[in-house]
């Protein structure tokens, strides 16, 4: 910015309020994440990326667990030289971020002696690290499979009591849900062993390249880092195999575009053993590669393939046809090994001596060897785990309706987690007395009124940032994770003024032009009305969206980078694509013509 | 005694007798480019003719005893040499053998040609003469031709050349001009191009510069150019900037180049198709590759086959000569670089 200009800053966290009427559901939040006066002093940004959504109360646990577990990997683990944890605060459901930065210059020395003697170790013994860490994030994937189902019966069955086990069936209710709980906290805690250390070390090799190569774009580097067949490309690998085995079972007929997944099944039961083959096939694919959200798996009702087959389905008749015609859908593994080959090597020669191509075979080594950690973990985390963690809930929601508690399952995810247990322990005890639970009395009217909150809240926007702007961001976490810089702040501050422009900027994810008829599309139920040439806007485009991606033209995203899974789907399929727009979905209306300029990363609506 | 040769037949390493356009040429062909056929008339030729001029009037002896700052005997003298290499018949063997390369490259039309200054100076990494020397386009029968070369070797003895010369205190032996003498390419489009980014040096992209008709008037800065950035290696391209090109270089009737308006239809369309523009980007890293550096580059695009043809191709000089320090050097723990990122503000 230049110096002339008058500053301007974002508004104080205290000048922003709870939406009329929604007071009581913003308190419903715990205390450790409301706003308070001192937190004036501070400057905070609205986690879009992660967060895009109003939080209902309880998925509040993910912004809870991710940052106990990235702050004490960052201020206790690694000890990162600048950078101690990130507190989070909600309001009107969005959640707001602050760095904590170290900025003493012995501290951080300090903590560079700590945090090279803890990185550096994890570096050296990456791969063998990497592979205890999927053993014990699988071992954690088993025991929250194995957690059981919450019921409580009528009366104890016979053969515990005879077994002498001693503890009634209502106890394993708050175990199950504690064990849950902590689960997920753990999972958080695997989730960021690996995490910041491997950004750090892709982020290192693409800092090198634009510095031998100022004009080169994000995804060359991508595309030079980004492995081939990381865990995140099965499920739709799983759904191109599928998409064989029903061409190869001669019940390809069956798979017809907009027809429901329930229907299908119903069809290949009644198709005699090579339908039933088929579903065989089906089963395999399931476990484990279903297990991925429609989102990025920070939601409740981002739900996985396993739970509803309609994101997968929507895919399959496209594959079957290019097969049919001849074509191959297997992603060409060698083709793309030997381009990402060809890319390195033709960028190495480019450099100028051969003490800076040393250089970079040091740094790409090392991004190489951290990036099936950074690609493969969220399959595990975000998607696997979350799955099944979710689902859990769900099923003391389940129960907890069938107790009257409120109306609907899903409404077990209005109350916080600590509201839960409370709840959960109601039922316990009225279980254990023979009275009415007090809950089915107290929840549904508040229940409502945080539904009716999480609406209004939806329709309102709210500020990218808060608080002071500081002079420099220099927190490798916050520029990692979220590409916050002070240029992008500047331009934030700016944004008012764009408002009435008919271009939307986002990162250039994948190169072509190309117009077409918008399709936003806001929650899955919705990839039906995608028409084959549509351009599909959407907030989140992860891998569960590849299916789709033969379909379209192109595609623009609320959230998302470079490196997102997206990006490389896109390229991959030679879309144009532009991702991390921040306001795609709010501002193309359903059905108006755009222009994607995937190389440019620019929307122009028409 | 050998005055011309053809294009195939020389390189870089001929490039104190076939001047460095005659030797990069030459050596472009080498490499498998494409380039029109021609050949040149060597430095061999212009010391022949040389000397029958100083038989009566020492031109060289002349020209080191000029003073760099006294600029009026510098023109003075530099008009007398120049009428005096105007005026003086070409020896007898030396214009049989410009008449038969002539022949064999023209045959019976009167294919037109373009005659092309190529001085031993010229070209090299350090010392940029490029637009110093004269050019002349679209040159139509031997008589004119001939007329040209003589030309080209007066350019030496411009007053631009000559002050440039006193001023470094360069010898005047060994001052030469060889010139080439080409097929002339009618384009249908065609421009520049570097093999590195003009703006941040960035070695990974080409920037091509085009218009309509010939090189001219791109390389003259009388139309603003289409400007295109695409990745060298990656073919993506990254920038489209398609100007408003009112007007053309195309041959005149009579030969030379005039200016022509350019067709409302065709001014703001863009002058290269994006296969086209892959095309200039094969040969681009072909030629860099075979010379070991980045280059800049002359291209057109002829208006009946459609092929790319290189008209010349010189070394980079601007960013070579302020070679920046390297991104990053080996470190001796690989780790360490990741400090770049986790270890703050330097």
């Amino acid at each position: 910015m230049n110096d002339l200009e008058a500053p301007k800053g974002f508004p104080l966290p205290s000048s922003l309020r709870p939406v009329p009427g929604t007071e009581r559901a913003q308190a419903a939040y715990p205390y450790t994440v409301q706003f308070k006066p001192d937190d004036d002093q501070r400057f905070w940004f609205y986690n879009s990326m992660h967060f895009p959504e109003p939080m209902s109360c309880f998925d509040m646990v993910t912004a809870e667990a991710a940052y106990c577990a990235l702050g004490a990997a960052n201020t206790r683990v690694h000890c990162l030289p600048t950078t101690l944890g990130i507190d989070h605060r909600i309001i009107n459901g969005r959640v707001y971020i602050g760095g904590n930065a170290v900025t003493d210059p012995q501290e951080i020395a300090r903590r560079t002696e700590e945090f090279q003697k803890r990185a550096f170790y994890y570096y050296e013994n990456w791969e063998h690290l990497y592979a205890q860490w999927k053993h014990k994030m699988l071992a954690l994937i088993r025991e929250a499979q194995a957690l059981p189902k919450p019921t409580l019966p009528e009366f104890e069955p016979l053969e515990h009591v005879h077994a002498g086990r001693g503890i009634a069936s209502n106890h394993y209710l708050l175990e199950t849900y504690q064990r849950s709980l902590e689960g997920y906290f753990r999972m958080w805690h695997h989730h960021f062993e690996f995490l910041l250390l491997g950004y750090g070390a892709y982020l290192t090799f693409f800092a090198f390249c634009k510095k031998a190569f100022p004009e080169i774009p994000d995804q060359t580097v991508a595309r030079m880092v980004a492995g081939i067949e990381a865990e995140i490309f099965r499920p739709d690998d799983e759904l191109r195999r599928l998409a064989r085995c029903a061409v190869e079972l001669g019940v390809d007929g069956i798979f017809t575009d907009g027809v429901p997944p329930e229907a299908i099944i119903r069809s290949l039961e009644q198709a005699g053993p090579s339908g039933e083959q088929w579903l065989r096939e089906l089963a395999v694919s399931r476990d484990p590669w279903f297990n991925i959200n429609v989102g990025d798996g920070f939601y409740h009702y981002h739900r996985s393939w396993n739970d509803d087959l309609s994101m997968p389905f929507a895919g399959l008749p496209g594959y079957i046809q290019r097969i049919k015609s001849g074509q191959t859908v297997e992603r060409p593994f060698e083709k793309l090994q030997e381009e990402r080959r060809r890319l390195i090597a033709d960028y190495r020669e480019l450099l100028a001596s051969e003490e800076e191509r040393a250089a970079y075979d040091q740094m790409i080594t090392l991004a190489h060897r951290v990036f099936p950690y950074v690609e493969g973990h969220k399959f595990y985390c975000e998607h696997w785990y979350t799955n099944l963690f979710f689902n859990k809930i769900r099923e003391f929601g389940a129960l907890l309706r069938a107790h009257g508690f409120f109306p609907d399952t899903e409404d077990v995810f209005h109350l916080t987690h600590y509201e839960l247990e409370s709840a959960i322990i109601d039922l316990m005890n009225a279980w254990s007395t023979g009275s009415a639970p007090r809950g089915p009395a107290h929840w549904p009217a508040l229940v409502a009124e945080r539904r009716a909150a999480i609406r209004e809240w939806a329709k309102q926007e709210t500020p990218p940032a808060l608080g002071p702007v500081p002079e420099v961001i220099d927190d490798p976490a916050i520029v990692m994770l979220w590409g916050i810089t002070r240029e992008s702040l500047d331009t934030w501050l700016k944004a008012g003024t764009d408002a009435g422009s008919c271009e939307i900027r986002g990162f250039a994810a994948s190169n072509g032009v190309v117009e077409g008829t918008a399709r936003v599309v806001k929650s899955v139920e919705e990839i039906v009305r995608l028409q084959t040439g549509d351009i599909l806007v959407c907030q989140v485009t992860n891998p569960t969206w590849a299916p789709i991606f033969q379909k379209i033209a192109g595609a623009v995203s609320d959230i998302g980078g470079s490196m997102s899974h997206a990006a490389i789907v896109a390229r991959e399929f030679g879309l144009p694509a532009v991702v991390g727009t921040g306001t795609a979905t709010s501002r193309i209306r359903d059905g108006q013509r755009i222009r994607v300029d995937g190389g440019r990363g620019i929307v122009t609506l028409l | 005694m050998n005055y011309v040769s053809g294009l195939a037949d020389i390189g870089l390493d001929d490039r104190p007798n076939v001047g460095g356009k005659g030797g990069s040429l030459g050596e472009l062909l080498r490499a498998g480019i494409r380039v029109p056929p021609g050949f040149v008339v060597r430095t061999a030729a212009f010391e022949r003719f040389l000397a029958t001029v100083e038989a009566d009037w020492p031109v060289r002896t002349r020209i080191s005893s000029l003073i760099a700052q006294d600029l009026s005997a510098i023109t003075q003298c530099c008009a007398a040499v120049r009428g005096r290499f105007e005026a003086g018949s070409l020896p007898q063997e030396l214009e049989r053998q410009i008449e038969l390369a002539y022949a064999q490259l023209c045959g019976a039309q009167r294919m037109p040609v373009a005659v092309r200054s190529s001085a031993t100076t010229e070209d090299a990494v350090d010392a940029s003469f490029a637009g110093l020397q004269d050019t002349f386009l679209w040159v139509q029968d031997l008589s004119q031709t001939l007329r040209r070369v003589r030309r080209c070797w007066a350019s030496l003895y411009s007053a631009e050349s000559v002050s440039y010369r006193r001023q470094r205190n360069l010898p005047e032996h060994g001052v030469a001009m060889a010139v080439v003498i080409q097929a002339m390419v009618d384009a249908r489009a065609a421009g520049v191009m570097f093999t590195r980014s003009p703006t941040t040096g960035d070695r990974s992209v080409i920037t091509i510069e085009g218009a309509w008709g010939l090189g001219s008037a791109v390389v003259g800065g009388e139309v603003t150019p289409d400007r295109w950035v695409l990745g060298k290696i990656t073919g993506d391209i990254t920038v489209r900037e398609i100007s408003d090109k009112c007007i053309r270089h195309a041959p005149a009737a009579a030969g030379g180049v005039e200016t022509v308006p350019v067709s409302e239809s065709s001014r703001r369309a863009p002058s290269l198709s994006d296969e086209e523009l892959q095309a200039l980007r094969a040969v681009a890293r072909r030629v860099e590759r075979h010379f070991g550096r980045p280059q800049d580059i002359e291209w057109a695009i002829d208006r009946v086959s459609g092929a790319v043809l290189i008209l010349q191709s010189r070394p980079e000089t601007v960013w070579s000569s302020k070679e920046s320090s390297p991104a990053a050097n080996a470190a001796h723990n690989p780790f360490t670089h990741v400090m770049s990122i986790f270890g703050g503000r330097k």
